[in-house]
């Protein structure tokens, strides 16, 4: 179920010649495999990705756009990072994960570590961000490579409970490594990002333009999502990423046709835990202040499921899909608490709490996607698409 | 030595109810291959039924007990009629989430009737302790043992001994087969999530017990569970008995002696241990000890 599963068989006709002549009025008819699995195989693809990035990078200056709201976004977007981390290994190559909160701890400690300023009981050595956050993938990959040959030996609900078991170990070991984390409940500073000196939050004016204090940080949080979503999207379509998919379709069979099981999915978590890592260090500059339960125990159960719960609703396998995903995810709530006043029993002392709502609405939703569109909004988007592209015939 | 008589028996006890939460977990996965997450608010809401049948209306300990635990197996079975009935045929990982959603509702319930209410059992064993084999230990955690292997061996002869039971195993081999030979497979499913609530009521009593009174919580506990029916297998009762007690001894020796011989791990180490001897095993048995590893078609 690659993005390109939708492809109409017309698509795959070998004709002799491929003139732009040719082509012209027939934007689906492709003569070459790599013009097939192009990025951007389309020109409404084209033009939307276009006018969404064009968008983005206006954001800050959209009149309707709080200081609040755009660091809802810069959080959205550090959640994007690692749920796309998560869909690599969980939807690309199958493995459930509950343990990605775990990945996502190492990250955001290794980075308030090395980036932020020590206190009477923590560490800190105010490095460069170009330090800290390729650090805090990096430990995180690598502890994820040390665990992932543990988990290649089990499968389905006996990994899911395994990888259950890392978020309680990670609790407790965040809790005793006070001198990073500042211990049980009292927590620690996240990192402050700063390239080569510039600060990155902190108001700005930059040839004449003024920005405010959030947005230097939410531009590079966006190109950041940017870059990791493209690479992460040329792995999917390269050699590796057609073996995470014959792993998880049939790990037998992949394994019969040549491709190395345990290698597939040691770097699968590999990678999976390198871009949970990147997004444990941005949360933890968004947050602020971190403590051990953030990401370990009840508080990193919740945090792993709603890491699956981004990939779901989302959409498994895609790289889009843990963007609209971890939209919803975060949008959601505002959404919930502007229209709280207005749904019955809902509200501070009445049947329901706010927060309760929040959950039932996630629960429900995530059950309706996995039983009536299992690709999830982008499978929903998908629908919408090929209806208009056939219109008006029904097929 | 005393004091290892006393940790183990403490072991054996908080083992053995881990083994009857277990044992909840592993019916239900037999009969319908669902992991039941909603297993640890059950388990609460057993606990809030025998605190308002013996505290709240005066009733006898044991009779309070009993109609708890009917209560909470009439509600399971209900549970599953309403919630997961409509999900037979759907992917078992759908299976499994409306079964997180269930537990969410179920902890906002439970949030609802307990309130600032002080839910203790009212047992006959408060903090008594009484001599065994030399050793003052707790009476509760005797009682544990004795009520959650009494429990589990009732379950257990049900299984193998009655019609019912036989129809219940005849569902976890083969789903349509079973069907084929007039059982009613749809009501096998509601009597194991009742037998289940059932045992759930009971250990929730006992966890309740022990701790002298519980919050919603304390259902977390309950996700200890977790790690012994991955150590027992995940459709082996007899896997959860052993895996229970093995861990529920391990926790036991490590709150013990761990904070004097191996200071350096860190304070609370016994609550991570059932985790890590679950890892460990999973390396040398990827099905647990008594689980049926999954036959491959090539």
């Amino acid at each position: 179920m690659t993005e390109q599963s939708d492809r109409t068989p017309t698509g795959k006709t070998p004709i002799a010649t491929s003139s732009r002549a040719t082509l012209r009025g027939r934007p689906m008819l492709y003569t070459e495999y790599a013009r097939d699995q192009a990025l951007l195989n389309t020109p409404s693809k084209r033009l939307w990705t276009a006018l969404l990035v064009i968008t983005m990078f206006a954001m800050p200056f959209l009149p309707f756009i709080t200081r609040s709201g755009l660091s809802d976004m810069t959080r959205l977007m550090a959640l994007a990072i690692g749920a796309i981390g998560l869909n690599l290994v969980t939807g690309y190559a199958g493995q459930v994960s509950l343990g990605h909160a775990f990945f996502v701890g190492i990250g955001a400690f290794t980075g308030a570590a090395l980036g932020g300023s020590p206190t009477t009981n923590v560490v800190g050595y105010e490095l460069d961000l170009l330090i800290w956050l390729p650090a805090a993938g990096l430990v995180a990959g690598l502890v994820g490579l040390i665990l992932a040959p543990l988990a290649a030996r089990v499968r389905g609900l006996y990994l899911a409970i395994l990888t259950l078991g890392l978020v309680f170990i990670g609790e407790h070991i965040f809790k005793e490594m006070v001198f990073i984390s500042g211990g049980q409940g009292v927590g620690r500073r996240g990192p402050s990002p700063s390239i080569l000196g510039f600060e990155l939050y902190v108001p700005h004016e930059i040839l004449g333009i003024q920005f405010v204090r959030e947005a230097p940080f939410f531009y590079f949080v966006l190109i950041l999502l940017i870059v990791m979503g493209v690479l992460a999207r040329n792995l999917a379509r390269s050699k590796m990423g057609r073996a995470f998919a014959a792993v998880r379709d049939r790990d037998i069979a992949a394994e019969v046709m040549g491709v190395p099981l345990l290698q597939t999915k040691v770097v699968a978590f590999g990678i999976s835990s390198f871009y949970g890592g990147v997004c444990g260090a941005l949360l933890a500059v968004a947050f602020g202040q971190l403590t051990p339960e953030n990401f370990g125990g009840l508080g990193g159960l919740l945090l792993s499921v709603q890491f699956l719960a981004i990939i779901l609703i989302g959409g498994v396998a895609t790289i889009s899909g843990p963007i609209i995903g971890a939209s919803f995810v975060v949008l959601m709530p505002r959404l919930v608490q502007a229209y709280a006043g207005s749904i019955p029993f809902v509200g501070s002392g009445s049947l329901l709490s706010v927060q309760q709502l929040e959950g039932i609405l996630f629960g429900v939703l995530i059950v309706l996607f996995l039983v009536l569109e299992p690709r999830g909004l982008f499978g929903l988007w998908l629908r919408v698409r090929n209806y208009w592209k056939a219109w008006p015939f029904s097929y | 030595m005393e004091l290892l008589t006393a940790t183990l028996v403490r072991g054996v006890g908080i083992g053995s109810t881990y083994a009857l939460i277990a044992v909840g977990f592993v019916i239900i996965y037999r009969a319908t291959d669902v992991v039941n997450f909603a297993q640890p608010a059950l388990m609460i809401l057993g606990a809030y039924f025998t605190w308002f049948f013996v505290r709240g209306l005066g009733m006898p300990f044991v009779a309070g007990v009993l109609l708890a635990m009917i209560v909470m197996a009439a509600f399971a079975g209900l549970t599953e009629r309403v919630a997961l009935r409509p999900m037979v045929g759907e992917p078992p990982f759908a299976a499994a989430m409306v079964t997180v959603g269930v537990f969410f509702a179920l902890l906002i319930l439970s949030f609802r009737l307990i309130g600032t209410n002080v839910i203790s059992m009212g047992d006959p064993w408060g903090v008594e302790r009484i001599d065994f084999l030399g050793t003052r230990v707790a009476q509760v955690d005797l009682a544990m043992t004795v009520l959650s292997l009494t429990a589990i061996g009732l379950v257990g002869l049900f299984l193998t001994r009655s019609k019912v039971g036989l129809a219940m195993r005849a569902t976890a081999l083969d789903q349509e087969t079973a069907l084929a030979q007039g059982v009613n497979v749809g009501r096998m499913f509601g009597l194991s999530w009742a037998i289940s609530g059932a045992t759930a009521a009971l250990a929730g009593m006992l966890i309740a017990a022990r701790a002298g009174a519980v919050t919603p919580l304390d259902a977390f506990v309950a996700l200890k569970a977790l790690p012994v029916i991955i150590l027992g297998g995940l459709d082996s009762i007899k896997g959860s008995v052993y895996a229970g007690i093995l861990i529920g001894v391990a926790e036991s020796l490590t709150r013990t002696y761990q904070p004097a011989l191996a200071p350096g791990l860190g304070s609370n180490f016994d609550v991570i241990v059932p985790y890590l001897i679950m890892i460990v095993a999973l390396m040398v048995r990827p099905y647990g000890f008594y689980g049926t590893p999954e036959v491959q078609r090539v």
